[in-house]
């Protein structure tokens, strides 16, 4: 079986040393981290030139996760996409359901050769913190999980998971309660166990290294999809489309593409109940440059450099930052970012469940309503690559609530 | 108009001479409301604090533990402005003639602009700022508006600092260091960790500054044990809970003078 699936940034261009890519990105951490994520830097930095490690690494990727993931072209639903060819990158086939384990496995690996005993995580929606808890299974790890009170409601499913892989879930009740007061609380538990534990970062956010690390663990969605469609369509797609809350599977799936410049990277971010509304997760959409958990991109804030609030129906986009990478490549122009609302999301979730019989997570039908509006301005011609980052069984509690699938009276049909 | 960053000095050689620590008290400014937290300030002087610290309070302080948040949360929910925080800074060196630092987080500063908090928090009559999430290598542009605006910048040290960083880090204050008894984040502790006295003697040796040592201490016998080795002693969530535990604002501004008055008693029992 092929070993070339875990393959660093060949470019090597971005980010520089200090971990800027662009005016994006950097390291604000309080002194007490700076030992703790210097190490993971030097520990990464030899584990990339150590061929045991992306041995061990490939492995597990082929025969733990499953990979290479298929790339599945989707006719029926592509009929409503003005009739554009559109294929989907299967990440939800993955062991555990999305795309975090690829990044998770990684990092396990790495808090082995660090010789630490105990693992922190995040997460929204849950899918990080069930691919964390299941790598600490399969690596015999103490494992932590932070997740929003408002996320463990509405993903309740993932929380019983990571309970019964054996890992402790904290429900955080401060501030909004989601993604961002998650992280929060993971930094505040890393701050005070730093000796013992590492904090298994979910996303491409964070302080260097974390956004570069996280990345290259990812960049095989793209290196794998790349490949998939030159064999299947014959040429690479008109444009790329993934869903961002901090950004990793979008990351994960653009990155083999940079170098194409004909190929469009569209990232789609949560704009809840709409962007005026002021009830949304638009950060590229709706931020400004600033400075949370660790790095400077864009962020939801207000004037004072205070972080409002974040809202969308989807746990893992509900989230007022974004990864540094997706800052710098919205501003030099290599990907765009556009808004999708609850509304849009959920109309592409049960589009691709009656259309195709694959119902995807909420957070990745953000990705397909982008990509219904992109087929019909490319038309007939256009062909698309989405990015199916998870699958959609966490959200099934949601959906039937959305869409009224219970028995009365629990429905509360739209 | 300059900042008082020689006031801060003074403050802390006044300490030194009289050969005990000095004693350094926080609240959050806009706790429970802007003009009562000033009153709450100013009485923690009246109680015996040389220095304060004003909190300019961030809605994700990852730092604090969950009194100072909640305090936060008070406080933002009240509407508090970084104008506030300011005034605030302002009427409570007016009123007591002490020396007054800013502490927060580094958003709300890039936010505003460097330039412009410097000189705002100068003309209020501040002495520094305190920024425990701008690492020394991110602060060269802050550190020109201090040094511009006579103000002091404050940089904490952490028991996991080696001793390159010390050197590099203390080479970049002024004022005085912010040693970190423990690894953590605010919050009162049983007992202030053994690591505080080593990390001094570290310091110290990297720096002719004062070194202050903060994280946990609540009582004075926790401030004649930190007095012992090191020279200022930073109470900040014990001063808060006094305020949160009180049944009115009234009686926990006297708990707060009380608590000022009994670790002023501790920091000269060294």
């Amino acid at each position: 079986m092929s070993t070339d699936f875990f393959i660093p940034d060949p470019e090597g261009q971005v980010p520089n040393a200090e971990g800027y890519f662009g005016a994006f990105g950097g390291k604000f951490i309080p002194e007490a981290l700076v030992a703790a994520v210097d190490e993971v830097a030097a520990e990464y930095e030899k584990a990339k030139g150590d061929p045991a490690f992306a041995a061990e690494l490939n492995d597990l990727l082929v025969h733990y996760t499953g990979r290479p993931s298929p790339l599945t072209e989707v006719k029926r639903f592509a009929e409503h996409a003005g009739g554009a060819r559109i294929f989907l990158k299967r990440e939800d086939l993955n062991h555990t359901g999305s795309h975090k384990i690829n990044n998770v496995l990684g990092q396990a690996l790495l808090t082995k050769r660090m010789g630490k005993t105990r693992v922190i995580a995040e997460t929204g929606a849950g899918q990080h913190g069930v691919a964390t808890a299941t790598a600490c299974a399969l690596f015999g790890l103490d494992c932590t999980i932070y997740m929003g009170e408002v996320d463990t409601q509405r993903q309740a499913l993932n929380v019983a998971r990571m309970r019964m892989l054996g890992a402790e879930v904290i429900a955080v009740k401060s501030g909004s309660r989601t993604l961002k007061d998650a992280i929060n609380e993971a930094f505040r538990d890393w701050v005070a166990n730093v000796d013992s534990t590492h904090y298994l970062f979910g996303t491409v956010a964070g302080p260097h290294p974390f956004p570069a690390l996280v990345r290259d663990f990812h960049r095989v969605i793209g290196v794998e999809a790349r490949r998939q469609i030159l064999e299947r369509a014959g040429r690479l797609p008109d444009a790329i489309c993934a869903c961002v809350g901090g950004g990793s599977n979008a990351i994960g799936i653009f990155h083999a593409f940079l170098p194409d410049e004909d190929v469009r990277l569209v990232g789609l971010e949560a704009a809840g109940h709409g962007v005026e509304s002021g009830e949304h997760a638009a950060t590229l959409t709706a931020g400004e440059p600033g400075i949370l958990h660790g790095s400077r991109s864009y962020v939801l804030q207000d004037e004072d450099g205070q972080i409002t609030e974040p809202y969308s129906i989807s746990a893992g986009l509900d989230y007022p930052g974004i990864g540094p990478e997706h800052s710098y490549l919205k501003d030099v122009g290599r990907a765009e970012y556009r808004p999708v609302t609850d509304d849009e999301a959920m109309r592409a979730l049960r589009l691709l469940s009656r259309t195709e019989g694959i119902i995807p997570a909420i957070e990745s039908a953000h990705a397909l309503a982008g990509a219904l509006d992109l087929g019909r301005e490319l038309g007939p011609d256009g062909l698309l690559l989405v990015n199916l980052s998870g699958r959609g069984d966490k959200d099934m509690d949601t959906a039937a609530r959305y869409f009224g699938l219970y028995d009365a009276p629990e429905g509360d049909a739209k | 108009m300059s900042g008082n960053i020689q006031l801060l000095n003074e403050a802390l050689a006044t300490a030194k001479a009289e050969n005990r620590a000095a004693l350094v008290g926080y609240l959050p400014a806009g706790f429970p409301s802007v003009d009562e937290g000033t009153a709450a300030a100013i009485a923690m002087v009246e109680g015996g604090c040389d220095i304060v610290e004003i909190g300019l309070p961030h809605s994700d302080p990852v730092l604090d533990g969950p009194v100072i948040q909640t305090a936060d949360d008070i406080a933002l929910r009240g509407g508090v402005k970084i104008v506030d925080v300011v005034r605030t800074v302002g009427e409570v060196h007016a009123a007591t003639g002490a020396p007054v630092l800013c502490m927060t987080y580094w958003n709300p500063v890039d936010r505003h602009g460097a330039e412009r908090f410097a000189e705002e928090l100068a003309d209020a009559g501040g002495a520094g700022c305190i920024l425990p999430d701008l690492p020394v290598e991110e602060s060269a542009g802050w550190r020109a508006a201090a040094e511009r605006h006579g103000l002091a910048t404050v940089f904490v040290v952490a028991p996991s600092s080696r001793d390159e960083r010390l050197a590099k880090i203390t080479a970049a204050g002024s004022g005085f260091v912010y040693a970190a008894s423990l690894m953590g984040v605010t919050g009162t502790r049983a007992s202030v960790g053994a690591q505080a006295a080593d990390l001094v003697r570290r310091t110290r040796a990297s720096t002719d500054l004062p070194v202050c040592v903060g994280l946990g201490v609540s009582n004075a016998e926790q401030a004649a044990e930190v007095a012992g080795f090191a020279d200022g002693v930073i109470v900040g969530s014990a001063f808060v809970k006094r305020l949160l535990d009180a049944p009115d604002t009234q009686s926990g501004i006297a708990a707060v003078r009380g608590l000022a008055g009994e670790l002023a008693t501790g920091v000269r029992k060294r």
